[in-house]
């Protein structure tokens, strides 16, 4: 008999609190879950729900303010301690990508540069190959030498997951990445993070407002003010 | 695969106006280092040059300012002092003197100079010891003149020139109204011998009824003689002034020192300027780019990475205008060299501004340093970003 696999990410009563004056704002609120790995979680809930801020202490972008937060058996937050910034950066690099709304491509570099900048910091073997991979998997190929105001926003925002993806992470996380799409646009990147999933085997952590793509994740959470619902 | 370096230099190209006006900035400090440093070599190289080309080391004078001999010495005055023309054989006298040679300034008020007159100096000389002196000088057209007494003149390189003079023609001398011929005319010594108008001693004297008096006496002695010692001979004359080449050099020295301290200022100022215009120029393209930096930092650049790259940023500034100070300094240095002139209470009159590679390099590596300086604060400020920050400046949402 096999010994279940422990989850990829495993938070426990994990809270995120701000302080604004007087007012203690609880955007995360307890919250315990489990992501397995390969798996394509959705969050969904209204804005202000704390899915966002979930989707950055899962990423490892932000600090809890009390819980357990950990990763590929790692303890990256735990009331006893706490991962200290630089390895932080070492867990982003080899554990994860990021897409956002909003695309921050570098202007000044060329769709090719922006899909290699993560290795301008560190070195991994056969990255002009799978940059070239990766652009004929999001069919950005043709677009390689053009710069991102030469782009259209679907096309920056495959570049910009391409660039999630060139160190060949284990855990994607997109926060709203049809935010800036038309629907046409959003249904194509849709069908690539299914595909991402189903064929190459990636997590993908999602928030988003956008039903259909929510709908295409193979488990859907909602939030609401903080918590599970 | 993009570099630290490349992308640097990418995002100085992004503001470019920005770039070019800070990079102005630099370039201006540079250009007024790379001139300070130029000076303060090529003063003292003028100077020794100016005061080898005397031909003597010491001057004896009529008792009075020292300042005035010095000026004398190097650039010929007037309202002079007389001594008697006796004291050449005296000093002569003396076995260390390897030779003494006379000379007789007279300063005259010519009314037909310029729309309402000048004055026009004259250097009575002896036609015999005053070339064996002066070896340096050599001539255009003619020859020194033909007779101790004779009614001739030789015209230096710019007074020829001033005064429109070939040999041949004839001068009048002024007051005197006596005719003289021009026998020679010196080619351009870069002393001040072009401005000067010779004639024999004795003409002068007779001319301007000045009769054995000179008003300097300039003396080369032997090599092995103690200069020190035989001045303190000198001053056992009855009343006169003692200039040696060291004493000239220091005066002129300690009159520059003030004008030196003042150029400094300004170099400093300048310096301090470029520094803030660089840090204000990295750190708002660092406040510009936080969302960027902070993308960067989740994909895994370390806190020294955005620093290096910021560093970058303000090291090619630097040294872009750097390089442009210096290169311009090279350029402007005929217009600099004259600026320096009309603050400097004497100014040698070869190069005073001497620009070289060694002393270009020199100033951008001090440009670069101050660089590098003004870009720690922008720096740390970016390696201190974290990405979370960034992320929420427009994605946050609670």
């Amino acid at each position: 008999m096999s010994q279940p696999t422990a989850p990829l990410i495993s938070i426990k009563d994990l809270h995120k609190t701000y302080v604004r004056g007087s007012e203690h704002i609880h955007a995360v609120d307890g919250i315990t879950l489990d992501i397995q790995e390969k798996e394509y979680i959705a969050f969904v809930g209204p804005s202000g729900s704390g899915k966002t801020t979930l989707l950055h202490l899962l990423g490892c972008l932000d600090n809890p303010t009390s819980g357990e937060l950990k990763v590929a058996e790692r303890t990256v937050y735990s009331e006893k301690a706490a991962m200290n910034e630089r390895d932080l950066t070492k867990l982003r690099r080899e554990l994860y990508g990021y897409v956002f709304q909003k695309f921050y491509l570098i202007p000044t570099l060329t769709v090719e540069e922006n899909i290699l900048l993560p290795f301008a910091f560190y070195c991994k073997p056969d990255a002009h190959k799978n940059a070239q991979h990766l652009a004929d998997l999001l069919g950005i190929s043709h677009r390689l030498n053009h710069l991102p105001k030469e782009l259209s926003g679907g096309e920056m925002q495959r570049v910009a997951i391409a660039r999630a993806l060139i160190n060949k992470p284990q855990i994607l996380l997109a926060d709203e990445p049809t935010g800036n799409l038309d629907s046409k646009r959003s249904a194509e990147i849709s069908d690539i993070f299914s595909k991402l999933n189903q064929e190459e085997g990636l997590t993908i952590i999602l928030v988003t407002h956008n039903p259909a793509m929510a709908k295409s994740a193979g488990r859907m959470v909602e939030l609401r003010d903080g918590k599970l619902v | 695969m993009p570099s630290l370096f490349g992308i640097a230099w990418k995002n100085i190209r992004r503001k470019r106006l920005r770039s070019i006006l800070t990079i102005i900035g630099i370039a201006l400090s540079t250009w007024v280092l790379v001139s300070l440093l130029g000076f303060n070599q090529g003063y003292e190289s003028s100077l020794n040059k100016d005061i080898d080309n005397l031909g003597f080391q010491v001057l004896l004078t009529a008792k009075g300012c020292p300042y005035e001999a010095a000026t004398l010495m190097l650039k010929g005055g007037t309202g002079l002092k007389y001594m008697p023309e006796s004291i050449v054989d005296t000093v002569k006298a003396n076995p260390e003197v390897e030779e003494v040679t006379p000379m007789l300034m007279h300063a005259v008020f010519d009314p037909n100079k310029g729309e309402e007159g000048g004055i026009t100096a004259f250097l009575g000389i002896d036609p015999v010891t005053y070339p064996r002196m002066k070896t340096y000088l050599q001539f255009q057209q003619g020859k020194w003149f033909n007779q101790p007494q004779a009614l001739e003149a030789v015209f230096g390189y710019e007074a020829a020139e001033l005064e429109q003079r070939e040999v041949g023609d004839s001068y009048l001398l002024p007051e005197a109204d006596v005719e003289i011929k021009v026998v020679g005319v010196l080619k351009r010594s870069g002393t001040q011998d072009d401005g000067t108008i010779f004639l024999p001693i004795r003409t002068l004297q007779k001319v301007y009824k000045v009769n054995g008096q000179v008003t300097s006496v300039g003396i080369k002695v032997n090599k092995s003689t103690d200069i020190a010692k035989y001045e303190e001979e000198l001053y056992k004359l009855p009343d006169v002034q003692v200039v040696s080449m060291a004493q000239v050099k220091q005066t002129i020295s300690n009159l520059v020192a003030t004008a030196r301290v003042m150029v400094m200022s300004i170099a400093l100022i300048a310096i301090l300027i470029a520094m803030v215009g660089v840090m204000n120029t990295v750190l708002m393209s660092v406040l510009e780019r936080w969302q960027e930096i902070g993308i960067m930092k989740s994909m895994g650049a370390m806190t020294s990475h955005i620093f290096k790259l910021i560093w970058f940023e303000t090291i090619l500034l630097t040294f872009v205008g750097g390089v442009v100070g210096s290169v311009m300094s090279w350029i402007l240095a005929t217009a600099t060299d004259k600026l320096i002139r009309s603050v400097l209470p004497y100014s040698p009159t070869s190069a005073l501004v001497q620009i070289d590679i060694i002393l270009a390099l020199k100033a951008i590596g001090i440009i670069m340093f101050i660089g590098i300086i003004s870009g720690i604060y922008p720096a740390w400020k970016a390696a201190r970003i974290r990405p979370i920050e960034a992320i929420r400046s427009t994605e946050g949402e609670l």
